[in-house]
């Protein structure tokens, strides 16, 4: 069974159908990629997958349950994980409380209000921010940090529930090389932890770390397919990778 | 530091003052009460409510209806009285507002607490049973045992040991892991949701916090004035009670409990030096400090920094050399 059934997804906006019955079905350890030109429906899957936006028809399975109308709380307790594409990580707490919110967030109230798991988290906190190379910036406001660091925070938040699918949007948008090849090298290891549905522009970055790619064109499935595959289309070509 | 000046200031204060002022101090420490509850709810948690006067009147009437009709002026009833009755009432209107299926709009809940405060002021005024315009005057005093809790001295220990309790209560709920979350909803409450946080409920729970701790105040107030009327209900009070807030600053503890002190302190004694101007110069200040200070009186002495504080274990290592005095002004 796979982790996750996207079936005959639309979602309208007005007259404006930003996806017209889209598929997608991404597997356990699966690393995805969800890739095609500006307005192509993209973001608007990614958020209807973890329900920040309602479809207008179709279904969404995760893990066998039928998330389709699912509040977002709902779907993150049920392990799926989002990173928007605009960087929203909490600017005025630091970077170590950004984490632990993260971490503590399907904690019971009086938990919380004990501060019970303060000190078993803080571990996992720090195993966090070593991993994603914040450590040196713990005690820092996360609006001090450079736009590549608040996207790893953000990556890190978003990995901290250890969820079971992490959808990422745009990741690398605005980083330089250098910060792209990092930010490679912090998704690599959590393969054997979750799967991933990533969009990306950079098609280099997505070829690198995905097994499989979907391109959707003006809201429709164009293709999808193993990375070879996809490379070789000729209606991908024409649709998307020429025009880049 | 400034809590416990604070606190041996008001502790000392009685020793000093004549019986009418340790009266009039009496109140100013109700309101501030009451202002804790406006700040938990808005300074932590971005729930603007303007009905906390609802929770602090309601409570107020109905100590007040148990005093003069079944005769119980204890205080082992009346003020475990007074505060399930500000926290029922939080909790119905809470729940009515606060747990639609989508976070409500910031609007909604105050015109929504605005209306309730509005109603209830209304509702007092014409019903007969509640006294109509004139409230229920003559309430007999608290007793504990063969004890009379008179206006004075005792009765201004009793409210700064609630006020000192509470503050202390809401100290520890704003510094835990909760503290944590609702500074996560006031940051980024949509953010939260993502997390897997089931926003709404948090905003309940710390709304009906606020509102017993509002209802508290009320069952004080009514025993220290010896009567109720509609006004301490009403949409004024509510709003007279987020001014005093945000003046001392809200998003810390203190600073609403230093506006209270602040504008009532100097209202009194403005009135006597320039009877007619007083409310002027009173306003012109309000105005200013918004101005030039939007995060209150408070924001002059703490950073914005040192305002959000930090919820991780303490001390934390790799701290910055810079960091001198960051542990949270609550």
């Amino acid at each position: 069974m796979p982790l996750l059934e996207v079936r005959g997804l639309t979602k309208v906006f007005g007259r404006l159908a930003a996806l017209d019955g889209v598929d997608l079905t991404v597997g356990e350890n699966e690393f995805h990629g969800l890739i095609g030109p500006n307005g192509s429906g993209k973001s608007t899957l990614m958020k209807c997958i973890a329900g920040a936006e309602l479809p207008t028809d179709g279904t969404i399975l995760f893990a066998g349950r039928d998330m389709t109308t699912a509040a977002p709380a709902e779907r993150a307790r049920a392990g799926l994980s989002l990173k928007f594409q605009i960087t929203s990580v909490l600017p005025a707490l630091t970077v170590y409380d950004n984490v632990l919110l993260a971490l503590q967030a399907r904690s019971p109230v009086v938990s919380l209000i004990l501060s019970r798991t303060r000190e078993t988290l803080h571990e996992q906190v720090m195993r966090m921010l070593t991993q994603f190379r914040l450590i040196h910036r713990l005690a820092d406001q996360a609006t001090a940090l450079s736009h590549a660091e608040q996207q790893w925070l953000e990556i890190a938040m978003a990995l901290a529930s250890e969820p079971r699918l992490l959808l990422l949007d745009e990741p690398t948008a605005g980083m330089s090389l250098e910060e792209r090849r990092i930010t490679r090298e912090l998704l690599a290891p959590i393969k054997s932890r979750c799967s991933l549905v990533i969009v990306e522009h950079d098609l280099d970055f997505v070829r690198d770390i995905c097994g499989l790619i979907t391109v959707l064109n003006q809201g429709k499935l164009l293709d999808g397919d193993t990375v070879k595959h996809v490379q070789s289309s000729p209606k991908v070509q024409e649709a998307y990778i020429a025009r880049v | 530091m400034l809590e416990i000046a604070l606190l041996a200031v008001f502790a000392a204060a009685p020793m000093m003052l004549p019986d009418y002022l340790t009266i009039f101090v009496t109140r100013v420490l109700i309101l501030a009460l009451l202002a804790l509850s406006f700040d938990l709810v808005w300074g932590y948690s971005g729930i603007m409510s303007f009905g906390q006067a609802l929770f602090f009147g309601g409570a107020g009437y109905g100590v007040a209806l148990l005093a003069r009709d079944l005769e119980i002026t204890s205080i082992f009833i009346v003020l475990p009285a007074a505060l399930a009755i500000g926290l029922t009432l939080s909790l119905a209107i809470g729940t009515f507002l606060l747990l639609g299926r989508s976070p409500p709009a910031t609007i909604f809940v105050a015109l929504g607490t605005l209306t309730g405060s509005y109603v209830a002021d209304r509702l007092a005024r014409d019903w007969y049973y509640l006294g109509g315009q004139n409230g229920i005057p003559s309430i007999p005093p608290m007793t504990a045992g063969g004890y009379v809790f008179a206006e004075g001295r005792v009765y201004y220990y009793l409210t700064l040991s609630v006020l000192a309790i509470l503050y202390l209560v809401c100290r520890f709920v704003v510094r835990s892991q909760f503290g944590l979350a609702l500074a996560g909803v006031r940051e980024h409450e949509a953010r939260m949701a993502f997390f897997g946080y089931k926003v709404q409920q948090l905003k309940l729970i710390v709304f009906s916090l606020a509102g017993a701790i509002a209802g508290l105040a009320g069952g004080l107030y009514a025993f220290h004035e010896g009567f109720v009327w509609p006004d301490i209900l009403g949409a004024a009070l509510s709003t007279q009670i987020a001014l005093y807030a945000l003046l001392g600053g809200v998003g810390t503890l203190i600073g609403p409990v230093i506006g209270v002190i602040v504008i009532e302190i100097l209202g009194f004694w403005l009135a006597d030096g320039f009877p007619r101007l007083w409310p002027m110069i009173l306003g012109l200040l309000l105005l200013l400090v918004v101005l030039f200070s939007p995060t209150g009186l408070i924001g002059l002495v703490v950073s914005p920094r040192e305002r959000v504080g930090r919820f991780g274990r303490s001390p934390l290592p790799y701290r910055h050399a810079d960091e001198g005095a960051d542990d949270a002004a609550a």
